[in-house]
Protein backbone atom coordinates (compact mmCIF):
# COMPACT_ATOMS: atom_id res chain seq x y z
CA UNK A 1 0.00 0.00 0.00
CA UNK A 2 2.80 2.64 1.21
CA UNK A 3 4.65 1.63 -2.20
CA UNK A 4 1.46 2.45 -4.02
CA UNK A 5 2.40 6.55 -3.17
CA UNK A 6 5.68 6.75 -3.27
CA UNK A 7 6.73 9.89 -5.81
CA UNK A 8 5.87 8.78 -9.33
CA UNK A 9 8.48 8.72 -12.29
CA UNK A 10 6.87 10.86 -14.38
CA UNK A 11 3.50 12.64 -13.08
CA UNK A 12 1.96 13.08 -16.77
CA UNK A 13 2.09 9.39 -17.69
CA UNK A 14 0.17 8.84 -14.18
CA UNK A 15 -2.08 11.40 -14.84
CA UNK A 16 -3.12 9.99 -18.04
CA UNK A 17 -3.77 6.55 -16.05
CA UNK A 18 -5.91 8.47 -13.63
CA UNK A 19 -7.84 9.59 -16.13
CA UNK A 20 -8.52 6.51 -18.10
CA UNK A 21 -9.22 4.91 -14.71
CA UNK A 22 -12.02 7.51 -14.23
CA UNK A 23 -13.41 7.13 -17.42
CA UNK A 24 -13.59 3.73 -16.62
CA UNK A 25 -14.96 3.54 -13.31
CA UNK A 26 -17.06 6.35 -13.55
CA UNK A 27 -18.66 6.79 -16.82
CA UNK A 28 -18.51 2.81 -17.05
CA UNK A 29 -20.60 2.67 -14.21
CA UNK A 30 -23.07 5.70 -14.65
CA UNK A 31 -25.79 3.21 -16.55
CA UNK A 32 -26.08 0.66 -13.92
CA UNK A 33 -26.13 2.92 -11.21
CA UNK A 34 -29.23 5.27 -12.90
CA UNK A 35 -30.75 2.21 -13.22
CA UNK A 36 -31.04 0.64 -9.55
CA UNK A 37 -30.64 4.16 -8.43
CA UNK A 38 -34.58 4.59 -9.81
CA UNK A 39 -36.14 1.34 -9.03
CA UNK A 40 -34.81 1.62 -5.94
CA UNK A 41 -36.41 5.27 -4.96
CA UNK A 42 -39.72 4.32 -6.70
CA UNK A 43 -39.76 1.37 -4.56
CA UNK A 44 -38.55 2.80 -1.28
CA UNK A 45 -41.37 5.56 -1.89
CA UNK A 46 -43.96 2.68 -2.33
CA UNK A 47 -43.81 1.03 0.47
CA UNK A 48 -43.14 3.15 2.73
CA UNK A 49 -46.80 4.67 1.70
CA UNK A 50 -47.93 1.31 1.77
CA UNK A 51 -46.61 0.88 5.63
CA UNK A 52 -47.53 4.25 6.55
CA UNK A 53 -51.68 3.90 6.41
CA UNK A 54 -52.59 5.75 9.30
CA UNK A 55 -54.90 8.81 9.58
CA UNK A 56 -52.82 10.47 11.95
CA UNK A 57 -49.32 10.34 9.68
CA UNK A 58 -49.63 13.31 7.22
CA UNK A 59 -48.65 11.63 3.59
CA UNK A 60 -45.59 14.15 3.12
CA UNK A 61 -43.64 11.99 5.69
CA UNK A 62 -42.90 9.44 2.67
CA UNK A 63 -41.12 11.79 0.89
CA UNK A 64 -39.03 12.41 4.07
CA UNK A 65 -38.30 9.05 4.52
CA UNK A 66 -37.66 8.37 0.96
CA UNK A 67 -34.98 11.14 1.79
CA UNK A 68 -33.53 9.82 4.26
CA UNK A 69 -33.07 6.68 3.78
CA UNK A 70 -31.68 6.89 0.58
CA UNK A 71 -29.31 9.40 1.07
CA UNK A 72 -27.94 7.95 4.41
CA UNK A 73 -28.48 4.17 3.02
CA UNK A 74 -29.75 2.81 -0.31
CA UNK A 75 -27.68 5.61 -2.55
CA UNK A 76 -24.16 5.29 -0.70
CA UNK A 77 -24.97 1.52 0.25
CA UNK A 78 -26.14 -0.62 -2.97
CA UNK A 79 -24.53 1.38 -5.54
CA UNK A 80 -21.39 0.33 -3.49
CA UNK A 81 -22.13 -3.27 -3.45
CA UNK A 82 -23.22 -2.89 -7.27
CA UNK A 83 -19.88 -1.06 -7.65
CA UNK A 84 -17.58 -3.61 -5.81
CA UNK A 85 -19.41 -6.10 -8.33
CA UNK A 86 -18.80 -4.12 -11.72
CA UNK A 87 -15.53 -1.91 -10.65
CA UNK A 88 -14.00 -4.64 -8.31
CA UNK A 89 -14.22 -7.73 -10.60
CA UNK A 90 -12.74 -5.56 -12.94
CA UNK A 91 -9.94 -4.22 -10.56
CA UNK A 92 -9.08 -7.75 -9.71
CA UNK A 93 -8.93 -9.41 -13.07
CA UNK A 94 -7.48 -6.54 -14.81
CA UNK A 95 -4.29 -6.66 -12.26
CA UNK A 96 -4.53 -10.22 -11.84
CA UNK A 97 -4.35 -11.08 -15.38
CA UNK A 98 -1.31 -8.40 -15.67
CA UNK A 99 0.68 -10.68 -13.21
CA UNK A 100 -0.32 -14.13 -14.34
CA UNK A 101 1.20 -12.66 -18.19
CA UNK A 102 4.27 -11.74 -16.62
CA UNK A 103 2.78 -8.11 -17.58
CA UNK A 104 3.54 -7.05 -14.47
CA UNK A 105 6.72 -8.41 -14.09
CA UNK A 106 7.76 -6.52 -17.72
CA UNK A 107 7.17 -3.24 -15.28
CA UNK A 108 9.29 -4.24 -12.84
CA UNK A 109 12.41 -5.31 -14.93
CA UNK A 110 11.89 -1.36 -16.40
CA UNK A 111 12.23 -0.22 -13.18
CA UNK A 112 8.96 1.13 -13.31
CA UNK A 113 7.50 1.15 -9.32
CA UNK A 114 4.59 -1.22 -9.74
CA UNK A 115 1.91 -1.11 -7.19
CA UNK A 116 2.21 3.08 -7.93
CA UNK A 117 1.73 2.78 -11.11
CA UNK A 118 -1.04 0.25 -11.15
CA UNK A 119 -2.86 0.30 -8.24
CA UNK A 120 -2.58 3.81 -7.50
CA UNK A 121 -4.75 5.32 -10.45
CA UNK A 122 -7.58 3.37 -9.62
CA UNK A 123 -7.69 4.08 -5.83
CA UNK A 124 -7.30 7.96 -7.16
CA UNK A 125 -10.06 7.30 -9.50
CA UNK A 126 -12.28 5.03 -7.18
CA UNK A 127 -12.26 7.92 -4.11
CA UNK A 128 -13.34 10.66 -6.79
CA UNK A 129 -15.77 8.44 -9.12
CA UNK A 130 -17.73 6.92 -6.36
CA UNK A 131 -19.07 9.63 -4.66
CA UNK A 132 -19.61 11.24 -7.68
CA UNK A 133 -21.77 8.56 -8.25
CA UNK A 134 -23.27 8.76 -5.08
CA UNK A 135 -24.43 12.06 -5.67
CA UNK A 136 -25.88 10.84 -9.04
CA UNK A 137 -27.86 7.93 -7.54
CA UNK A 138 -29.51 10.15 -4.83
CA UNK A 139 -30.72 12.77 -7.19
CA UNK A 140 -32.29 9.67 -9.14
CA UNK A 141 -33.48 8.07 -6.57
CA UNK A 142 -35.37 10.76 -5.65
CA UNK A 143 -36.16 11.68 -9.03
CA UNK A 144 -37.72 7.35 -9.07
CA UNK A 145 -39.93 8.40 -6.11
CA UNK A 146 -41.21 11.39 -7.31
CA UNK A 147 -41.95 9.37 -10.34
CA UNK A 148 -43.80 6.36 -8.23
CA UNK A 149 -45.62 9.36 -6.89
CA UNK A 150 -46.95 10.52 -9.96
CA UNK A 151 -47.95 7.18 -11.66
CA UNK A 152 -49.89 5.76 -8.36
CA UNK A 153 -52.39 7.17 -6.01
CA UNK A 154 -50.83 6.66 -2.69
CA UNK A 155 -49.31 9.84 -2.26
CA UNK A 156 -49.16 12.97 -4.09
CA UNK A 157 -46.23 14.25 -5.82
CA UNK A 158 -46.84 18.16 -4.17
CA UNK A 159 -46.99 15.90 -0.68
CA UNK A 160 -43.88 13.97 -1.91
CA UNK A 161 -42.29 16.88 -2.46
CA UNK A 162 -43.17 18.66 1.15
CA UNK A 163 -41.39 16.14 2.64
CA UNK A 164 -38.50 15.68 0.25
CA UNK A 165 -37.93 19.37 1.61
CA UNK A 166 -39.25 19.13 5.50
CA UNK A 167 -37.05 19.11 8.11
CA UNK A 168 -33.94 18.42 6.37
CA UNK A 169 -30.67 17.72 8.61
CA UNK A 170 -27.59 18.25 6.64
CA UNK A 171 -25.39 15.65 8.70
CA UNK A 172 -27.03 13.13 6.46
CA UNK A 173 -25.55 14.52 3.48
CA UNK A 174 -22.06 14.29 5.72
CA UNK A 175 -22.68 10.58 6.54
CA UNK A 176 -23.48 9.99 2.77
CA UNK A 177 -20.03 11.71 1.54
CA UNK A 178 -18.07 10.09 3.91
CA UNK A 179 -19.37 6.28 3.32
CA UNK A 180 -18.93 7.20 -0.42
CA UNK A 181 -15.23 7.85 0.20
CA UNK A 182 -14.85 4.93 2.34
CA UNK A 183 -16.28 2.35 -0.14
CA UNK A 184 -14.69 3.79 -2.98
CA UNK A 185 -11.14 3.22 -0.80
CA UNK A 186 -12.58 -0.34 -0.36
CA UNK A 187 -13.68 -1.39 -3.31
CA UNK A 188 -10.05 -0.04 -4.99
CA UNK A 189 -7.94 -0.78 -2.69
CA UNK A 190 -9.40 -4.19 -1.48
CA UNK A 191 -9.66 -5.76 -5.19
CA UNK A 192 -6.26 -4.15 -6.79
CA UNK A 193 -4.81 -6.46 -3.59
CA UNK A 194 -5.92 -9.47 -4.39
CA UNK A 195 -5.34 -8.71 -7.73
CA UNK A 196 -1.62 -8.12 -7.30
CA UNK A 197 -1.19 -11.52 -5.26
CA UNK A 198 -2.61 -13.16 -7.54
CA UNK A 199 -0.29 -16.28 -8.84
CA UNK A 200 -1.42 -19.35 -11.24
CA UNK A 201 -3.39 -18.89 -14.10
CA UNK A 202 -6.84 -17.90 -15.70
CA UNK A 203 -8.55 -20.22 -12.54
CA UNK A 204 -6.79 -17.66 -10.01
CA UNK A 205 -7.19 -15.08 -11.78
CA UNK A 206 -11.04 -15.70 -11.56
CA UNK A 207 -10.57 -16.68 -7.71
CA UNK A 208 -8.87 -12.95 -7.43
CA UNK A 209 -12.00 -11.68 -8.74
CA UNK A 210 -14.42 -13.35 -6.56
CA UNK A 211 -12.45 -12.85 -3.17
CA UNK A 212 -11.81 -8.99 -4.05
CA UNK A 213 -16.18 -8.76 -4.69
CA UNK A 214 -16.47 -11.05 -1.50
CA UNK A 215 -14.36 -9.27 1.03
CA UNK A 216 -15.11 -5.63 -0.68
CA UNK A 217 -19.01 -6.21 0.25
CA UNK A 218 -18.65 -7.70 3.91
CA UNK A 219 -16.03 -4.81 4.41
CA UNK A 220 -18.58 -1.86 3.15
CA UNK A 221 -20.92 -3.32 4.91
CA UNK A 222 -19.18 -2.98 7.93
CA UNK A 223 -17.47 0.27 7.18
CA UNK A 224 -21.71 1.44 7.03
CA UNK A 225 -21.80 0.23 10.27
CA UNK A 226 -19.42 2.02 12.08
CA UNK A 227 -19.42 5.21 10.19
CA UNK A 228 -23.67 5.36 11.07
CA UNK A 229 -22.82 4.58 14.32
CA UNK A 230 -19.81 7.32 15.07
CA UNK A 231 -21.52 10.26 12.76
CA UNK A 232 -25.03 9.52 13.44
CA UNK B 1 29.58 -8.21 -16.71
CA UNK B 2 27.16 -9.78 -15.15
CA UNK B 3 28.84 -12.32 -11.88
CA UNK B 4 26.16 -14.48 -9.87
CA UNK B 5 28.39 -15.90 -6.65
CA UNK B 6 27.11 -18.43 -4.49
CA UNK B 7 23.12 -18.25 -5.82
CA UNK B 8 20.64 -20.07 -3.64
CA UNK B 9 17.21 -19.99 -3.99
CA UNK B 10 14.21 -21.96 -2.31
CA UNK B 11 10.66 -21.77 -1.95
CA UNK B 12 9.61 -23.43 1.06
CA UNK B 13 11.49 -26.80 1.54
CA UNK B 14 11.83 -26.51 -2.10
CA UNK B 15 15.63 -26.19 -2.79
CA UNK B 16 15.81 -24.97 -5.97
CA UNK B 17 19.25 -23.59 -6.84
CA UNK B 18 22.39 -24.75 -4.79
CA UNK B 19 24.88 -21.98 -5.11
CA UNK B 20 25.39 -21.42 -8.74
CA UNK B 21 28.32 -19.12 -9.35
CA UNK B 22 28.66 -17.82 -13.42
CA UNK B 23 30.35 -14.99 -15.22
CA UNK B 24 28.33 -13.52 -18.43
CA UNK B 25 30.73 -11.73 -20.49
CA UNK B 26 29.12 -8.98 -22.72
CA UNK B 27 28.91 -8.96 -26.24
CA UNK B 28 28.17 -12.84 -26.55
CA UNK B 29 25.28 -14.66 -25.97
CA UNK B 30 25.62 -16.57 -23.06
CA UNK B 31 22.74 -19.72 -22.70
CA UNK B 32 21.24 -20.98 -19.37
CA UNK B 33 19.81 -24.84 -20.67
CA UNK B 34 18.83 -27.23 -18.66
CA UNK B 35 15.84 -29.83 -18.18
CA UNK B 36 12.30 -28.68 -16.80
CA UNK B 37 12.55 -27.85 -13.22
CA UNK B 38 16.09 -27.58 -13.42
CA UNK B 39 16.40 -23.63 -12.01
CA UNK B 40 16.99 -22.16 -15.14
CA UNK B 41 14.34 -19.49 -15.15
CA UNK B 42 14.68 -19.35 -11.01
CA UNK B 43 18.34 -18.14 -11.89
CA UNK B 44 17.03 -15.27 -14.89
CA UNK B 45 14.38 -14.16 -12.18
CA UNK B 46 17.27 -14.35 -9.13
CA UNK B 47 19.50 -12.06 -11.56
CA UNK B 48 17.28 -9.23 -12.79
CA UNK B 49 15.30 -8.89 -9.33
CA UNK B 50 11.77 -10.48 -9.76
CA UNK B 51 13.02 -13.46 -7.14
CA UNK B 52 15.57 -12.61 -4.07
CA UNK B 53 17.95 -14.93 -3.59
CA UNK B 54 18.16 -17.45 -0.44
CA UNK B 55 21.86 -16.50 -0.83
CA UNK B 56 24.73 -15.03 -2.98
CA UNK B 57 25.14 -11.93 -4.78
CA UNK B 58 24.63 -10.73 -8.05
CA UNK B 59 26.95 -7.87 -10.10
CA UNK B 60 26.39 -6.08 -12.53
CA UNK B 61 29.56 -4.66 -13.91
CA UNK B 62 30.51 -4.53 -10.57
CA UNK B 63 27.66 -3.38 -8.35
CA UNK B 64 26.44 -5.44 -6.27
CA UNK B 65 22.73 -5.58 -7.02
CA UNK B 66 21.68 -7.78 -4.74
CA UNK B 67 22.27 -5.71 -1.70
CA UNK B 68 21.21 -2.43 -3.53
CA UNK B 69 18.22 -0.52 -2.45
CA UNK B 70 14.72 -0.34 -4.62
CA UNK B 71 15.78 3.16 -5.73
CA UNK B 72 19.23 2.38 -6.49
CA UNK B 73 18.14 -0.63 -8.35
CA UNK B 74 16.08 1.35 -10.60
CA UNK B 75 19.37 3.01 -12.11
CA UNK B 76 20.53 -0.72 -13.44
CA UNK B 77 16.99 -1.45 -14.86
CA UNK B 78 17.01 1.14 -16.70
CA UNK B 79 19.92 -0.43 -18.60
CA UNK B 80 18.11 -4.11 -18.76
CA UNK B 81 15.83 -5.21 -21.52
CA UNK B 82 13.90 -8.33 -21.44
CA UNK B 83 11.97 -10.69 -23.47
CA UNK B 84 9.74 -12.66 -21.88
CA UNK B 85 8.34 -16.30 -22.27
CA UNK B 86 5.06 -15.15 -23.49
CA UNK B 87 5.92 -11.40 -24.63
CA UNK B 88 4.26 -10.34 -21.71
CA UNK B 89 3.36 -7.02 -23.84
CA UNK B 90 0.27 -4.56 -22.30
CA UNK B 91 -2.84 -5.96 -23.85
CA UNK B 92 -4.69 -2.47 -23.82
CA UNK B 93 -1.67 -0.78 -25.50
CA UNK B 94 -0.64 -0.71 -29.19
CA UNK B 95 2.75 -2.17 -30.82
CA UNK B 96 3.47 1.76 -30.99
CA UNK B 97 2.57 2.26 -27.65
CA UNK B 98 4.02 -0.57 -25.96
CA UNK B 99 7.50 0.28 -27.40
CA UNK B 100 7.41 3.86 -26.25
CA UNK B 101 6.33 2.81 -22.81
CA UNK B 102 9.60 3.16 -21.15
CA UNK B 103 10.79 6.02 -23.44
CA UNK B 104 7.40 7.63 -21.78
CA UNK B 105 8.61 6.91 -18.32
CA UNK B 106 12.33 7.76 -18.30
CA UNK B 107 13.12 9.75 -21.25
CA UNK B 108 12.63 13.39 -21.70
CA UNK B 109 12.48 12.76 -25.65
CA UNK B 110 9.84 14.75 -27.67
CA UNK B 111 6.91 12.91 -29.22
CA UNK B 112 8.67 12.52 -32.51
CA UNK B 113 11.84 11.41 -31.05
CA UNK B 114 10.20 8.77 -29.02
CA UNK B 115 8.02 7.69 -32.14
CA UNK B 116 11.12 7.86 -34.87
CA UNK B 117 12.67 5.42 -31.79
CA UNK B 118 9.55 3.62 -31.95
CA UNK B 119 10.07 2.92 -35.75
CA UNK B 120 13.84 2.29 -36.09
CA UNK B 121 13.24 -1.05 -33.33
CA UNK B 122 10.14 -2.26 -35.30
CA UNK B 123 12.44 -1.93 -38.43
CA UNK B 124 15.50 -3.44 -36.92
CA UNK B 125 12.85 -6.03 -35.84
CA UNK B 126 11.24 -6.44 -39.28
CA UNK B 127 7.91 -5.04 -38.08
CA UNK B 128 7.53 -1.90 -40.18
CA UNK B 129 4.18 -0.14 -40.20
CA UNK B 130 2.65 -2.55 -37.71
CA UNK B 131 3.02 0.51 -34.66
CA UNK B 132 -1.45 0.40 -34.79
CA UNK B 133 -1.95 -3.21 -34.09
CA UNK B 134 -3.01 -4.16 -30.76
CA UNK B 135 -0.92 -7.53 -29.02
CA UNK B 136 -3.97 -9.32 -30.01
CA UNK B 137 -3.97 -9.25 -33.40
CA UNK B 138 -0.52 -10.37 -33.88
CA UNK B 139 0.91 -13.68 -34.26
CA UNK B 140 3.58 -15.66 -31.65
CA UNK B 141 6.41 -14.50 -33.58
CA UNK B 142 5.23 -11.31 -33.98
CA UNK B 143 4.69 -10.77 -30.54
CA UNK B 144 8.12 -12.01 -29.28
CA UNK B 145 9.54 -8.96 -32.06
CA UNK B 146 7.32 -6.39 -30.59
CA UNK B 147 8.91 -7.67 -27.04
CA UNK B 148 12.37 -7.52 -28.81
CA UNK B 149 11.78 -4.42 -30.16
CA UNK B 150 10.69 -2.86 -26.68
CA UNK B 151 13.23 -4.66 -24.99
CA UNK B 152 15.85 -2.68 -27.51
CA UNK B 153 14.14 1.22 -26.88
CA UNK B 154 15.98 2.20 -24.01
CA UNK B 155 19.61 0.57 -25.66
CA UNK B 156 20.12 -1.61 -23.17
CA UNK B 157 23.44 -2.71 -21.80
CA UNK B 158 21.83 -6.40 -21.00
CA UNK B 159 19.68 -8.47 -22.47
CA UNK B 160 17.28 -11.06 -20.92
CA UNK B 161 15.71 -13.61 -22.87
CA UNK B 162 13.26 -16.41 -21.32
CA UNK B 163 12.73 -19.16 -23.48
CA UNK B 164 12.64 -17.12 -27.16
CA UNK B 165 11.59 -20.45 -28.88
CA UNK B 166 8.49 -21.93 -26.87
CA UNK B 167 5.67 -22.26 -29.28
CA UNK B 168 7.37 -20.84 -32.21
CA UNK B 169 7.70 -23.07 -35.47
CA UNK B 170 11.36 -23.79 -36.19
CA UNK B 171 12.16 -21.54 -39.33
CA UNK B 172 10.90 -18.44 -36.81
CA UNK B 173 12.61 -19.62 -33.91
CA UNK B 174 16.08 -19.69 -35.91
CA UNK B 175 14.55 -16.22 -37.21
CA UNK B 176 14.43 -15.09 -33.69
CA UNK B 177 17.90 -16.46 -32.32
CA UNK B 178 19.25 -14.32 -35.17
CA UNK B 179 17.86 -11.42 -34.74
CA UNK B 180 19.21 -11.67 -30.76
CA UNK B 181 22.53 -12.94 -31.65
CA UNK B 182 22.84 -9.64 -34.39
CA UNK B 183 21.20 -7.17 -31.74
CA UNK B 184 24.39 -8.69 -29.00
CA UNK B 185 27.07 -8.46 -31.55
CA UNK B 186 25.56 -4.94 -32.50
CA UNK B 187 24.91 -3.30 -29.12
CA UNK B 188 27.87 -5.21 -27.24
CA UNK B 189 24.82 -6.71 -24.84
CA UNK B 190 25.63 -8.65 -21.98
CA UNK B 191 22.83 -11.05 -23.35
CA UNK B 192 21.47 -14.33 -21.08
CA UNK B 193 19.16 -16.44 -22.93
CA UNK B 194 17.26 -19.06 -20.92
CA UNK B 195 16.54 -22.11 -23.29
CA UNK B 196 16.28 -25.87 -23.62
CA UNK B 197 15.72 -25.42 -28.03
CA UNK B 198 18.77 -27.30 -28.89
CA UNK B 199 18.99 -25.38 -32.56
CA UNK B 200 19.72 -22.44 -30.43
CA UNK B 201 22.37 -23.74 -28.29
CA UNK B 202 24.13 -25.06 -31.24
CA UNK B 203 23.46 -21.80 -33.43
CA UNK B 204 24.09 -18.81 -31.25
CA UNK B 205 25.14 -20.35 -27.68
CA UNK B 206 28.66 -18.83 -27.50
CA UNK B 207 28.69 -19.17 -23.31
CA UNK B 208 26.83 -22.07 -22.37
CA UNK B 209 25.80 -23.16 -18.84
CA UNK B 210 24.37 -26.48 -18.08
CA UNK B 211 22.13 -26.83 -14.91
CA UNK B 212 20.88 -29.89 -13.68
CA UNK B 213 18.58 -30.50 -10.21
CA UNK B 214 19.76 -26.73 -9.07
CA UNK B 215 23.62 -26.66 -10.01
CA UNK B 216 25.38 -25.82 -12.51
CA UNK B 217 26.39 -29.05 -13.83
CA UNK B 218 29.09 -27.81 -17.05
CA UNK B 219 29.96 -24.93 -19.13
CA UNK B 220 31.69 -24.16 -22.67
CA UNK B 221 30.91 -22.58 -25.79
CA UNK B 222 28.44 -24.90 -28.15
CA UNK B 223 31.61 -26.68 -29.83
CA UNK B 224 32.56 -28.15 -27.28
CA UNK B 225 29.35 -29.88 -26.01
CA UNK B 226 29.56 -32.31 -29.22
CA UNK B 227 32.31 -33.40 -27.52
CA UNK B 228 31.73 -33.60 -24.07
CA UNK B 229 31.94 -36.81 -21.60
CA UNK B 230 29.51 -35.33 -19.29
CA UNK B 231 26.78 -37.62 -18.63
CA UNK B 232 23.33 -35.57 -17.63
CA UNK B 233 24.67 -32.95 -20.06
CA UNK B 234 24.63 -35.86 -22.90
CA UNK B 235 21.32 -37.12 -21.80
CA UNK B 236 19.95 -33.66 -21.90
CA UNK B 237 21.93 -33.14 -25.58
CA UNK B 238 21.35 -35.89 -27.13
CA UNK B 239 18.06 -37.34 -26.16
CA UNK B 240 16.60 -37.73 -29.52
CA UNK B 241 17.87 -39.89 -32.48
CA UNK B 242 18.46 -37.22 -34.85
CA UNK B 243 21.04 -35.56 -32.17
CA UNK B 244 22.98 -38.77 -31.71
CA UNK B 245 23.35 -39.33 -35.19
CA UNK B 246 24.28 -35.93 -36.27
CA UNK B 247 26.85 -36.30 -32.58
CA UNK B 248 28.11 -39.62 -34.46
CA UNK B 249 28.53 -37.40 -37.99
CA UNK B 250 31.01 -34.88 -36.18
Amino acid sequence: MWLSFRKPEKFSVYWAEVMREMVSQGIGSLGIIAIISVFIGAVATIQTAFQLVSDLVPKSVVGGITRDSTILEFSPTISALVLAGRIGSSIASQIGTMRVTEQIDALEIMGVNTPGYIVSPKIIAGVTMVPLLVIVSVLLGLGGGYLACAVSNNVSTTDYISGLTDGFNTVIVTVCAVKALAFGFIITSICAYQGFYTSGGALEVGQAATRGVVFSCIMILFADLIVSKVLL
Amino acid sequence: MIEVQNIHKSFGENNVLNGIDATFKAGKNNLIIGGSGSGKTTLLKCIVGLHEPTEGKVFYDGHNFTEMHFSDRVHIRKEIGMLFQNSALFDSMTVEQNIMFPLNLFTEMSHDEKQERANFCLTRVNLEGKNKLFPSELSGGMKKRVGIARAISMQPKYLFVDEPNSGLDPLTSILIDELISELTEEYGTTTVIVTHDMNSVMGIGDHVIFLHNGQKWWEGTNKEIAHTDNKELNNFVFASKFMKAAREKL
